[in-house]
């Protein structure tokens, strides 16, 4: 027998090592060497995120069951690269407060990371179907993963239940595709697609998990209550890399396997676009809890996203992407300073930023840069991926809908700018004590603000994209 | 041998299955009740791959396959869930829906 199909697989198979490598290592290591794990974690994540920047060629494997190309490569890199980060966000967290349970902390959140490789590079329902369930089981663990906390114990719950129930009824929608088209591998599925109500049906149906993965309004009201529940790097974490999966898996699958019936899909992306980037910008203005606060701003960004989707060409794919990669440095900065706030007595009320800029400048002009970033102003890298997102979908014809998006990005500035007002406007007599943050969060913070600088300016990143 | 019953039959079966699982969701008080709601869910997949795969692509296997990886996943996804409601049975002493209300604005 011929394994070396299985090399096609490399990125999933050095992060399975990892894994397995890290898990005995927890396991049987003695308690001065089990010290080590977190920075070895972190090394060996680092080691795999540079492995899957190695130029590989396009091919698929088993049968077709699973494919891979550059654009798979680079997704799996970036995702890998936000998952590093909130590694060394959370450092300290785990040192400090999850003495005894850190490993798991590592290993399930690469599991997590496991599933949504799986999820891109599927080339058959029941691959990405696996990879999607693989993503959300032990993303349960963590959002669960404060044992003695209420708090995080009903967000655990409300995800589960919600991740199964979305997973239950895209599984319904999958049936019926079998049903309806005899096959289920995506390259045969085009040829059989002919838009026959079951297909529809179907299609409906299997689009609710990626949907409710991405939290798109109407599918969106877990977010909230789980952001703010769950620990606050495992909402980073949901926020960005689980995110990225989804967006990029219901472009795959949206455009290149049900292409054909553009005409049937369309018009429910264009309404959900409307509908996320308009209710999350209303309801995130009236919000006082930063990590709610965050999660609002978080769906009315995916709804960005879709744009490129619903755009369909290459140009829309890189805008996607490009979007993605951007979003992410600005979003993880934020949720980083969020936590650094928490665990630093200052809560998760935005009341407790009030003033922060006296006491902690550097702090303050970072989340300022990260707001500034999600809201899109010039010259931060925000301000381009919105731009080529707009244009892919204005080339297309979308004007209407471009022009509301537009509208909502000044919504968007006002409520960015009420926290941003917050640290360098409000008085406040008792504003958070100075404090120096730990070395791990420092490096990640660095990372975020050179990606929020120069991700835009510095228009290689983005040609370097467009060319995958 | 063509078998008795006819396809419409069990997807009827598996529809209704479907759907009272949906209303179960909604409508249980109690978290163990919601999670057999969502067993409902995943079983009436199950019957629907098997029946399609034995009916209009016999000599096929794809949808038998399918059904096994379901319920190995849907049996995955249960074991979490459990562990998850134990622990708010551990902090609040029940399992009610209604006590679950200490994250809303």
């Amino acid at each position: 027998m011929d394994f070396s199909n299985f090399l096609i697989l490399r990125d999933e198979l050095f992060l399975t090592i990892v894994i397995l490598f890290l898990f005995l290592f927890d396991l049987c290591a003695p308690g001065k060497a089990r010290k080590a794990l977190p920075p070895l974690a972190c090394l060996l994540l680092l080691a795999q995120v540079v492995f899957c920047c190695l130029p590989q060629e396009a091919g698929t494997a088993f049968g077709g069951m699973y494919f891979t190309s550059p654009f798979t490569s680079a997704v799996k890199a970036i995702m890998g690269t936000g998952t590093l980060l909130v590694f060394l966000f959370a450092r300290k967290w785990l040192d400090s407060d999850h003495e005894i349970a850190k490993g798991e902390f590592y290993y399930l959140m690469l599991n997590t990371l496991l599933g949504m490789h799986f999820m891109v590079s599927s080339g058959h329902f029941l691959m990405f179907f696996i990879g999607f369930e693989l993503a959300s089981i032990p993303l349960a663990c963590m959002v669960a993963y404060d044992k003695k906390s209420e708090i995080s114990a009903e967000a655990g719950a409300k995800f589960i239940l919600n991740a199964a129930f979305a997973g239950g009824i895209s599984l319904f929608g999958i049936s019926l595709l079998y049903g309806g088209c005899g096959t289920l591998y995506f390259e045969d599925l085009p040829r059989t697609l002919s838009g026959t109500p079951l297909q529809i049906a179907g299609l409906v149906f299997f689009a609710t998990g990626l949907f409710f993965k991405m939290s798109l309004v109407p599918y969106h009201s877990w977010t909230a209550d789980v952001y703010q529940g769950a620990p606050t790097h495992v909402s980073a974490y949901l926020s960005v890399v689980s995110k990225t999966a989804a967006a990029v898996s219901l472009f795959l699958i949206f455009v290149k396997v049900f292409g054909l019936m553009a005409e049937s899909w369309r018009p429910v992306l264009y309404v959900l676009t409307i509908l996320s980037i308009t209710i999350a910008n209303l309801f995130a203005i009236r919000q006082k809890d930063i990590k709610r606060f965050l999660a609002y701003s978080s769906i009315s960004q995916a709804g960005y996203v879709i744009l490129g989707v619903v755009a369909a060409t290459p140009y829309g794919q890189t805008g996607v992407l490009y979007y993605l990669l951007v979003y992410m440095f600005a979003n993880l900065a934020a949720f980083g300073i969020a936590a650094l706030v928490e665990h630093h007595g200052g809560g998760t009320r935005i009341s407790a930023y009030d003033g922060l800029y006296k006491t902690n400048p550097k702090l303050a002009v970072l989340m300022m840069f990260a707001l500034f970033s999600l809201a899109g102003i010039p010259p931060f890298a925000g301000f381009f991926s919105k731009f080529f997102i707009f244009a892919a979908a204005a080339q297309q014809g979308f004007y209407v809908l471009v022009f509301i998006a537009l509208l909502n990005t000044i919504v968007s500035l006002y409520y960015y700018l009420l926290v941003v007002k917050a640290m360098f406007i409000n008085p406040n007599e008792h504003p958070l004590p100075a404090f120096k943050s730990d070395a791990g969060s420092r490096i990640a913070m660095t990372v975020c603000l050179a990606g929020i600088l120069l991700g835009g300016i510095v228009s290689a990143t983005y040609n370097f994209i467009s060319t995958l | 041998m063509e078998p008795v019953v006819s396809m419409e039959f069990y997807l009827i079966v598996s529809s209704i299955m479907f759907f009272a699982g949906l209303y179960g969701f909604i409508t249980r008080k109690s978290l163990i009740a919601t999670l057999i709601s969502i067993e409902l869910v995943l079983t009436s997949t199950d019957i629907n791959f098997a029946v399609f795969n034995r009916f209009l692509y016999p000599g096929r296997l794809e949808g038998m396959f399918f059904t096994l990886f379901s319920i190995g996943v849907s049996a995955a996804e249960t074991a979490v869930a459990i562990a998850i409601i134990i622990n708010i049975y551990r902090n609040i002493k029940n399992v009610e829906t209604r006590n679950l209300e200490k994250l809303k604005e």
